[in-house]
């Protein structure tokens, strides 16, 4: 394989990643605006904080190539992944604690219930 | 060119998180914004950073990653305890004078 095909290589493989994390976010974002529990809304807030940080840094990294960048990349990453999951449990905890329950569908009246087979 | 896709897909997002800050009905949610704001500006300053070749930016992500999640724990345990962890000698309670 020669440089130039390694160079395209690693351009098609991060430009997939960012692209892939792009899709995530934009996923997330519109599940934070649309959805209509609180609940639903965090998984959303998580959705964006994991698939989207995750690709959006793999890429990062791809680009990088075996350097200081991409080692400082791999930190944030291992960050991300600690703190991320333990910030979403610690909002709904906190939510949960402060009587906050999520929307059940017995909660929706019968005409909001979507029909069975829809 | 690539880098600049995936900033604009991170300003959408940081636009959306602004929206839900603003319009959340509970604390929770705004919280919940405002740390997303947070996360996605650790991506969107490691971006700038490959997008102008400083990557020096890197450790300026990954100071305000480690910033935004400690002030997210913190203002959730305000809004529990009404207190920081200072003063835990003395009881919430005992706040007017002994008769």
């Amino acid at each position: 394989m020669s440089a130039a095909t390694l160079e395209w290589l690693r351009d098609v493989i991060s430009w997939i990643l960012l692209l892939g994390g792009g899709f995530f976010l934009i996923v997330g974002a519109t599940g934070l605006i649309r959805l209509r529990d609180f609940y639903a809304r965090l998984h959303a807030a998580g959705v964006t904080d994991t698939g989207g940080a995750i690709l959006i840094l793999s890429g990062l990294a791809v680009q990088g190539g075996f350097s200081l960048a991409t080692v400082k990349l791999g930190i944030i990453l291992a960050f991300f992944l600690l703190t991320s999951p333990t910030a979403t449990h610690a909002l709904a905890n906190a939510a949960f604690s402060a009587g906050a329950r999520p929307m059940l569908d017995e909660d929706r009246t019968r005409s909001e219930r979507p029909e069975p087979g829809a | 060119m690539m880098f600049a896709a995936a900033a604009i897909a991170v300003l959408v997002t940081m636009g959306v998180a602004l929206v839900r800050l603003f319009a959340g009905p509970t604390m929770y949610d705004q919280v919940m914004a405002a740390n997303a704001f947070g996360t996605k500006t650790v991506l969107l300053i490691a971006l700038l950073g490959f997008i102008d070749g400083r990557l020096d930016f890197l450790d300026i992500a990954l100071a305000y990653a480690l910033i935004n999640f400690v002030g997210t724990i913190a203002v959730l345990k305000f809004f529990a305890y009404r207190s920081l962890g200072d003063r835990r000698t003395e009881p919430a309670a005992e706040t007017e004078p002994r008769p």
